[in-house]
């Protein structure tokens, strides 16, 4: 395993400098953010930058998760829900895996639950993370899966390697100048999945002379974030707890797009994307 | 009050299945719906807990149901891990909403395949996967599957189980060291259906107003077996249906 890095301080930079910087063709890039603080807006940066050959993890995958995949910029897909708003696999995904368009996409399934695990386990540095079996068949399918034998009662118990991403990039309501970060509502596994990384970025709805966490935040320390930016609206259209609701038409707009390679395509002009 | 749809009986039979005091974990959408109708009407302390991580939301009387309401009204809000450690995997939940993804198959034990039609490598359909339906099925007091009642969905076997019910029989659960009792009924647009105390296998108990017991057997990939005395669905009273359309008013953005 890696050790934890010794850490500089966090820097507040716009997001071209912090993606650019942190987010390399070929790495492992964790997304998260559970239906809501979505980071859509990093997201959209690394559509801009022409990232290539990404191990996405998105745990909860969804319309972000396709947008990256249709883009071109992913090879392998690490996840354990994927659904557009009607509930199904969405369309770019689809493509990806069944057609290899506009590449192959090869896929790492997990649980909610083991995935959360992974990340737990990466972030404590230790190489893997147990539970109890449930009897899925996912495990036939996935080779960071596997049966051990408890050392000390002899049980069987599943194993699942520690995750390690590259880069862990989340979105929060809002950071101090020295790179605190509160979130607030559902916060998901964003904090297990920042301290399991090498690296973080963190976009905010605001940043803030002195943070003042609302009671049952999560907050971030500061020690481990790499970059903090700006970014109001950069989750949009997910929710952002205290800043926005979901915006279900650019949601569905977006399912219109992805249902179709042409439309894609102006899509991706639109973003300044195309290479 | 107008004539219930098909989504309100299933979520007003879902709402009776919830106990008072019971800890109950909830998705967003139907399930949701079902638990927080149930605190308005038969079980006031039923503890609902969000697959969000949202716990012990208490929404008040004329709350509708949404994201944002249901953020504001928890007690707390935990990190997933913690949500699925130390609550689903230690136990603390009694009862687990399972629901139907679209284009999911059910099989005659209760076992649901969320992830592919046919072969994993090569699917016939790509489903949306397991998110923690594996382990709300494996840990979980008790399960109550919610979902349409179709053919195509019905089947003798799944392709693929992505959460366990009953296994092949009565002791799978037992020998696959899984908690709980497993699914204690599948509530779908049609009617209920149990598991038998003997074989494990789903009895078709109940049907809805409106619905013959042909319709349910035409629409199921087995031979299902039908309870000697199949009971029909009491009609919603005007009190159940006025407090479900408060939780979803016409206007307001729903939880999906």
């Amino acid at each position: 395993m890696h050790a934890v890095s010794v850490r500089t301080v966090p820097k507040i930079v716009d997001l071209t400098t912090a993606v650019g910087e942190l987010v390399h063709d070929g790495a492992t890039v964790a997304l998260e953010g559970v239906d809501q603080l979505v980071p859509y807006a990093a997201a959209h940066e690394i559509v801009r930058l022409r990232r290539r050959r990404l191990t996405l993890v998105r745990t909860a995958s969804d319309q972000l998760t396709d947008q990256l995949v249709g883009a071109g910029c992913v090879d392998t897909l690490v996840f354990s829900h994927i659904a557009g708003p009607d509930g199904r696999p969405p369309a770019r995904f689809l493509d990806a895996l069944g057609h290899d368009w506009p590449a192959a996409l090869r896929i790492e399934e997990h649980t909610h639950p083991a995935m959360a695990a992974r990340y737990a386990a990466g972030a404590a540095r230790v190489p893997f993370a147990v539970l109890r079996d449930t009897g899925t068949d996912l495990p036939q399918h996935t080779p960071t899966v596997a049966t051990v034998r408890c050392p000390f009662t002899g049980s069987a118990v599943t194993a699942v390697a520690a995750l390690v991403p590259d880069v862990t990039v989340v979105h929060a309501q809002r950071a101090d100048r020295r790179g605190n970060v509160e979130l607030r509502g559902p916060v998901g596994l964003q904090s297990d999945a920042v301290h399991a990384a090498r690296a973080s970025i963190v976009t905010v709805e605001e940043i803030v002379d002195d943070l003042e966490p609302a009671p049952g935040a999560v907050v971030v320390p500061g020690s481990v974030v790499t970059a903090v930016v700006a970014a109001p609206g950069g989750a949009a259209p997910s929710r952002v707890h205290g800043f926005y609701e979901r915006d279900d038409a650019a949601l569905q707009e977006w399912a219109d797009v992805s249902a179709d390679r042409d439309r894609l395509g102006t899509w991706l002009d639109a973003l300044g994307g195309t290479s | 009050m107008s004539v219930p749809t098909a989504e309100e009986i299933m979520t007003l039979v879902a709402a009776r299945a919830v106990r008072d005091r019971q800890v109950c974990l909830v998705g967003d959408g139907l399930p949701a719906a079902a638990a927080h109708l149930a605190r308005r009407l038969h079980a006031p302390t039923a503890v609902v807990v969000h697959e969000s991580g949202a716990v012990d939301v208490r929404l008040r009387d004329d709350d509708p149901l949404t994201d944002s309401t249901v953020a504001d009204r928890a007690l707390t809000h935990l990190a997933l891990g913690v949500l699925y450690e130390q609550w689903l995997q230690a136990g603390r939940v009694d009862l687990g909403f399972l629901g139907g993804a679209p284009g999911a198959q059910l099989d005659r034990y209760a076992n649901i395949g969320s992830t592919v039609v046919g072969e994993y490598d090569e699917p016939t359909e790509r489903l949306p996967g397991a998110g923690a339906a594996a382990e709300i099925a494996a840990w979980s007091g008790e399960t109550v599957i919610v979902v349409r009642h179709r053919l195509r969905g019905f089947v003798e076997q799944v392709d693929f189980v992505t959460a366990v019910g009953h296994g092949t029989g009565p002791l799978d659960r037992g020998l696959l060291g899984l908690r709980g009792r497993g699914p204690a009924r599948v509530i779908t647009d049609l009617g209920v259906l149990e598991p038998d105390p003997q074989t494990a296998e789903l009895v078709l108990t109940a049907v809805h107003p409106g619905v013959d017991v042909e319709q349910v057997r035409a629409e199921t990939g087995w031979d299902l077996q039908v309870a000697p005395e199949v009971v029909t669905t009491p009609e919603p009273t005007d009190t159940e249906l006025a407090a479900l359309r408060t939780l979803h008013p016409a206007g307001t953005e729903e939880s999906s």
